[in-house]
Formats: structure tokens, C-alpha cells, sequence
């Protein structure tokens, strides 16, 4: 068990439940940038973690990560380090995690993604759902979408994958691979959020499953060595016209009109094509 | 062994020696020179060193505060715009208590741009609990960079080590190199390693936060007494916190830190041929501060500044709060070089009582 | 001679109820039916507080269970029950 009992999430907290796949790392050692997992993780002089953790600034992760990974092997000591790191982590240290992946620094990163800057109050981030309602974008966000996990898999490291909360066996069989493997390692997991979203706590993994199953959140893995692009079966059995559902069942998104879920149905063929083409190559 | 070195590479010889485990620095004018000397030992097997190629100071820090965290020997190296590029990171090794050592090449800080020197970048440490040297010679360069790390190890603070940017990090003098071992890294307060039962730096309110700052500022204040005995116990000794230049009768006092003191030296010489009784106290260390060597000072005083804070010059303001009745001359910025007839003329007009309360000059060379 | 310095304001220690009792954030209780039970342990790999237990049975330790109803809705055999609460 990871995350002690009586920690400070809210109910029905998708972070809470990935992070029960540390426990399938050899010696993990977790990097912790502010976000809702930093007050998750406790506060002094409490720690709701049983792995050591260490809290570190904000741009911060995936340089401090490769840093503690390289000063134990100095010392001779063998450790998975993890930089757990939100979509707000990504956007403020995007530079580093793009230079943390060129030089395949021996570090995993699982970033959690709750889509939004959930632990300042719902701000929109750069994987803010298309029009989602949040405090910065109260009508709907108008910006495009990040898709890291694919900007990631393009810097050719050894692996990449996205996961959902709603399928953990399939997050702890990427993350038990990823453990086995040496370089850089970047995991990328839909966390649907009760209150950030709208939605009921109860229904966390229901919603995590109407993502995939309406290819809202695709899940699929890079192989770096082969270079290899493969998309999950669940993924291939999922129907596109499952989307309305999905969408209007979350008070940030249950304002979209037909016209807007049809565009954001067209956006999302787009990246479904894009990675049927990366997986044929 | 004597070697010819320029600043910077004398450094590098002593980071050579010191034998850290992670070296992570990015290029910047006029420090660059270290960064290079330090790759090439590491590729042709002189260190055996971790050299990690990051792409910026930002991520340079990061990749040192995390390597010291896991108990290993970290340095760095930078200047100015990447100085305070990497500011945050400053404020929390030295928070976390972790020894480090980073050579800083004093340049001016923006806007308007400029890549030469002056002590403006250095002096935005003075808040956050560093240990902050000044060298005047590549000598003390390569000296203080061994010392620095022996000392960071034993108050558990980080090290900064400045030398000015050009005058002396490309001037090449003759440096000794000393048969000198940095000693093994002893036990750290902690260490986190995947057997650690702890979380590190969480949230903290209140209470702690002034345990920790004053513990930290007390911390500072013993630095002094290392920094002496590891300054006597050295082959070479420079004076400790500060270096007393003819001042054992002095009427006239300057006070300065930095590369800038050897011409300044050169004019206290010539006036004291002409009968002025002038001495210098080079301050070697801003922190921890040389409160009591400055309240020793009997004479009139005149602080020459290469950095401001608003109308007055930094160490103007950090030495008036022990003399109320200094003179401060600001001065010397952004690669503005002053020779020994400028400090000759400074000098002169501070004896016939001609300098104002803060005078900013603008005759130079 | 290395200074010894204090470190404690650095450092927290692992408690069980970091939060406080957490069990008082409910307004509904997870109720099981053992007789519906299959011992899946589904609701042990999705429940986020680590509360259930489950070896012949299904134990919850509601001194900490939030009551999210996360274990009741993915419960594959309709065993477990949110139960209103007055506190």
C-alpha cells in the first residue's frame, strides 16, 4: 500500500487510486511538484506516502529526478525514480521535460492528469479538454489541446504509453514494463476529477471509462526500441458516438451544443487517424 | 606546480581536484570557459564525473539539487541572466541544507543587456542563506574553490564563489597548483535513498518556517569560524572573512570586495609613498558578513561599490550598518574598468573630504 | 568537524490519518452483502483510501472511508450498497 489511510483527497480522487501502481516498482522513490498530489502526500510534519518522497519546486521535476537518479548511481545504489507530475507540472516545465527526454535521462514520469490546474482552484492547463468551462475559461477554453505523450514518443525514447485510472490493470502492466526498462519512461494517465469536472465522487472510473470508450482519452504504447506505435485493443473497440454521452455528463462540458460536439468529434478522428498512421509504420 | 590559468580554468583545476560526482552547468559569457575546461576532463578520463548537458540554468541547478539529495558531490557554474534564471532553486538548496559548490562570473544584470562586469549578479544571494565569497586573483580562485567545498560540507550551506567577469576569469596568471585533498564526504544531516522512511520538504506552516530561517541564519554565523580555520589550516592564508591590506595605522580606510582590489592596492601604495596613511579591508566574504572586522576599523571609511541596491551601493548599505559615517563610492558597472590612476583619484578626493555621502563616479580609464 | 545542525523542519514522518479522521467526511455509508460478495477484489483495486481489506471477506475500515461510492459502482456482482448516514 502506497497511500496511507486518512490522507487529504477528496472523495472519489483519481490521483489516490494511480497511486497504487508504485507499489509495483523495485525501490521507488517518488518526485513531488506542487499540485493536489503535493497536499495528497501530506503535509509537515505528516506523510500519507510509505515510499521516501521528495517534494521539490515546481519547474523543478524532471531535472531534480534525473539528478537524484544520477547521484545514487554514483553511489552505487539502485532506485526507480518517478517524477509524478500533474498537467500543471507539464505545462510550467515543458522545456525540461522535453530536454530531460533528449537526453534520455534514466528517470520514469507518470503525469497525472486531471486536466485542468486542479489544486489552484480549476484553472485551465494546456490538456484542458477542448471548451471545457474552467475559473481562467469561464465560457469554454478556446486553445488547442496538448497531446504530450505523443510529443514525448517523438523524441524517440524507450517507452511511452497513456493509461487511464479506469483500466487499472492495464496502468500497472505499463507500469510494471516501464519499471524493467532503463532510460527515459513517461506514462500518461487520464484522472477524471469529481470536482473539478462536475461530477458525482461515485462515478470516478465510470468516467475514466466513457473516456476510452468514447475516444475521448486513447490509451496505446510506444516502444522505443522497436519503434513501434501500437493502439490498445480497447481503444479499437471504442465508438466515437458514445462522445455526447461522455461529454454532457460533466457540469465543465454539459453546456456544448450539437454543433460543438461535432467539431470536437472531428478533432478527435484527427488524432485517432494520426496514431492508426503511427502504428502503421 | 605552477600553471599559467585564466580565471576560469583555474577554477576548473580545483573542481578537478575536489572530484564531484555531478557536474551540470549551461554556458554563459563570461563563465563558459569552466564549463568547457570541466567537459574535456571528464572526456578524456582526468574526472571521473557525471557531465550532464542541460539546457538551462534552470535545469543545471535542478540536476545538482538532486544529485546532492542523494548524497552525491554537486557543482556549477554561472553567471548573471542565468543566475537569477536559476534563483528559485538557489533559495532551496540553500533552504534544504545541502553543500554545494557554484562559481559565479560576476557580470552585470540587464536591462539594458550586457555580458561584462561588475558585482551586480552576486549580490542577489545576500537573502538566501549562502555562503558568499569574492576572489581577487586566479590564485584565490583556484584556493577558495577547494576550501569552498570543505567548508559547504561542514555548515551544510551552499557555497558561492565569485570572480569577476573578464578582469578575472580571462586574464591568465600564474596559479600553484596545491597538492591539496578535499577530504571524503563525511555522514550528511540525511540523505534519501529508496530505504528512507521520510518525506522531504512538504508543506510547512508557521513555527517550523522560523526554526527553519533562524536556524539557518545561526548556521551562517558559525560559518565564520570554519571559514577561519579552514583559511589558516590551508598552505596559503588569505586573512579569513577579510584580508587587511596596510591597515595597522591607517587614518583612511577603503573598503572593497572583488578582482578590482589588486589595482586598488597599487594606488593605496602610491598614496602611502606620499604619506597618506591608507589601508584596504578586502572583504573575501559578503556571507556570512564581516560585522565585527568592520567594527574594529579605526578611521574614516570609504566603501567602493561595483553593485547598488536603490541610491546606494550594496556593501555601502551591509558596512553602514555597523559605521553610520561612510563614504560610498558607486562605481565600475557593466565592464566600466577602472586602473590605478582611477582609484588613485577616488582615493585622493576621499582624503581632501571631497566625496559626497554616496557619489556615483564616471571618470574612468 | 562537520556542524550538527537540526533538520526536523525538513523532514515528515509517515502517519496513518495525516488528514484527520476522514471517516467524518461521509454522508453515505458502503454496506456489504457478503452473501452477494465474490471476493473479486475489484473494490480493493479501485477504492482510493485503501480502506477495504479483503481476505475470506470483505472488511471496510470506516474510521477512514470517505464514502466516495467508488467500491459500490464497480462492484461486479451489485454487492455493495451506499447507505444513507446520520450522523
Amino acid at each position: 500500500m502506497i497511500l496511507l489511510k486518512g490522507n487529504a483527497s477528496c472523495q472519489g480522487c483519481p490521483h489516490s487510486i494511480a497511486f497504487k501502481v508504485l507499489e509495483y516498482l523495485e525501490n521507488p522513490i517518488v518526485l513531488m511538484p506542487a499540485g493536489c498530489s503535493t497536499v495528497i502526500a501530506g503535509l509537515h510534519p505528516n506523510s500519507s506516502l510509505t515510499i521516501p518522497c521528495v517534494h521539490v519546486p515546481f519547474p523543478s521535476t524532471p531535472a531534480v529526478s534525473y539528478g537524484l537518479s544520477a547521484g545514487l548511481k554514483r553511489r552505487g545504489i539502485k532506485a526507480n525514480v518517478v517524477a509524478w507530475m500533474g498537467d500543471g507540472s507539464v505545462d510550467i516545465s515543458y522545456s525540461l521535460l522535453s530536454g530531460s527526454a533528449l537526453r534520455n535521462d534514466d528517470i520514469i514520469v507518470i503525469v497525472v492528469d486531471n486536466e485542468a490546474y486542479m489544486n489552484t482552484g480549476v484553472q485551465s492547463s494546456g490538456t484542458t479538454f477542448w471548451k471545457a468551462r474552467t475559473t481562467t475559461s469561464p465560457k469554454g477554453k478556446k486553445e488547442e489541446r496538448r497531446n504530450v505523450a505523443l510529443q514525448m514518443a517523438l523524441h524517440k525514447v524507450p517507452y511511452v504509453a497513456t493509461a487511464s485510472v479506469g483500466y487499472m490493470r492495464d496502468f500497472i502492466k505499463k507500469v510494471k514494463k516501464a519499471g524493467e526498462i532503463e532510460g527515459f519512461r513517461y506514462i500518461h494517465v487520464h484522472c477524471p476529477c469529481p470536482p473539478g469536472w462536475g461530477f458525482e465522487s461515485s462515478k470516478t472510473i465510470e468516467m475514466a471509462r466513457m473516456a476510452v470508450q468514447s475516444k475521448a482519452w486513447i490509451l496505446w504504447e510506444y516502444d522505443g526500441y522497436k519503434g513501434k506505435f501500437k493502439i490498445s485493443k480497447i481503444s479499437k473497440r471504442a465508438k466515437i458516438n458514445a462522445l455526447k454521452e461522455y461529454l454532457l455528463s460533466q457540469a465543465r462540458l454539459k453546456h456544448l451544443s450539437d454543433e460543438d460536439i461535432e467539431e470536437i468529434e472531428r478533432k478527435i478522428e484527427e488524432e485517432w487517424k494520426l496514431l492508426e498512421h503511427l502504428e502503421k509504420l | 606546480m605552477k600553471k599559467l590559468l585564466t580565471g576560469n580554468h583555474a577554477v576548473a583545476e580545483a573542481v578537478k581536484i575536489a572530484k564531484p560526482g555531478i557536474i551540470a552547468a549551461y554556458p554563459i559569457t563570461p563563465q563558459t570557459s569552466i564549463v568547457e575546461k570541466l567537459a574535456e576532463m571528464v572526456e578524456n578520463g582526468e574526472l571521473d564525473a557525471e557531465f550532464v548537458r542541460v539546457e538551462s540554468e534552470y535545469t543545471a541547478l535542478s540536476v545538482i539539487l538532486g544529485a546532492i539529495t542523494a548524497g552525491a558531490r554537486g557543482f556549477t557554474a554561472t553567471s548573471s541572466q542565468g543566475l537569477l534564471y536559476m534563483y528559485e532553486i538557489c533559495w532551496w538548496v540553500a533552504g534544504s541544507r545541502l553543500p554545494m559548490v557554484m562559481a559565479i562570473a560576476t557580470r552585470s544584470l540587464g536591462a539594458p543587456w550586457n555580458i561584462h562586469g561588475d558585482h551586480q549578479d552576486i549580490m542577489v544571494l545576500r537573502d538566501a542563506g549562502w555562503i558568499i565569497g569574492m576572489v581577487e586573483s586566479a590564485q584565490e580562485a583556484f584556493d577558495l574553490t577547494l576550501q569552498g567545498f570543505k567548508i559547504s560540507e561542514e555548515v551544510h550551506l551552499p557555497f558561492a564563489l565569485g570572480l569577476d567577469g573578464f578582469q578575472l576569469t580571462h586574464t591568465a596568471e600564474v596559479v600553484e597548483i596545491r597538492d591539496y585533498k578535499v577530504p571524503k564526504r563525511k555522514p550528511l544531516p540525511y540523505v534519501v535513498e529508496p530505504i528512507s522512511d521520510f518525506a522531504l520538504n512538504a508543506v510547512t506552516f508557521g513555527i517550523p518556517k522560523l526554526i527553519a530561517r533562524h536556524e539557518q541564519a545561526k548556521d551562517l554565523e558559525k560559518a565564520k569560524e570554519i571559514i577561519k580555520r579552514v583559511d589558516k589550516e590551508f598552505p596559503v592564508s588569505y586573512g579569513g572573512l577579510v584580508e587587511e591590506y596596510k591597515l595597522e595605522d591607517a587614518e583612511y580606510i577603503v573598503v572593497m570586495s572583488g578582482g578590482w582590489c589588486g589595482d586598488a592596492k597599487d594606488a593605496i601604495d602610491i598614496l602611502r609613498n606620499k604619506g597618506i596613511q591608507i589601508g584596504m579591508l578586502r572583504l573575501r566574504f559578503i556571507r556570512p558578513f564581516p560585522t565585527k572586522e568592520i567594527g574594529r576599523l579605526d578611521g574614516k571609511i570609504l566603501v567602493v561599490d561595483r553593485s547598488n541596491s536603490d541610491y546606494r551601493g550594496v556593501l555601502g548599505l551591509e558596512v553602514s550598518t555597523v559605521r553610520h559615517d561612510i563614504k560610498n563610492v558607486v562605481t565600475g558597472f557593466g565592464g566600466m574598468e577602472l586602473d590605478t590612476e582611477d582609484f588613485v583619484k577616488i582615493f585622493t578626493k576621499f582624503v581632501n573630504n571631497e566625496i559626497k555621502d554616496v557619489e556615483w563616479w564616471y571618470d574612468s580609464a | 568537524m562537520p556542524l550538527e545542525i537540526r533538520i526536523d523542519y525538513l523532514i515528515s514522518k509517515q502517519k496513518v490519518g495525516a488528514a484527520g479522521r476522514t471517516g467524518l467526511w461521509r454522508t453515505s455509508k458502503p454496506i456489504v452483502d457478503k452473501e452477494a460478495c465474490k471476493i473479486c477484489n475489484v473494490c480493493t483495486l479501485y477504492c482510493p483510501e485503501n480502506v477495504i481489506e479483503v481476505d475470506d471477506e470483505v472488511t471496510i475500515d470506516y474510521e477512514y472511508c470517505k464514502g466516495c461510492g467508488i467500491c459500490s459502482s464497480v462492484c461486479i456482482s451489485n454487492a455493495i450498497k451506499m447507505v444513507e448516514e446520520v450522523v
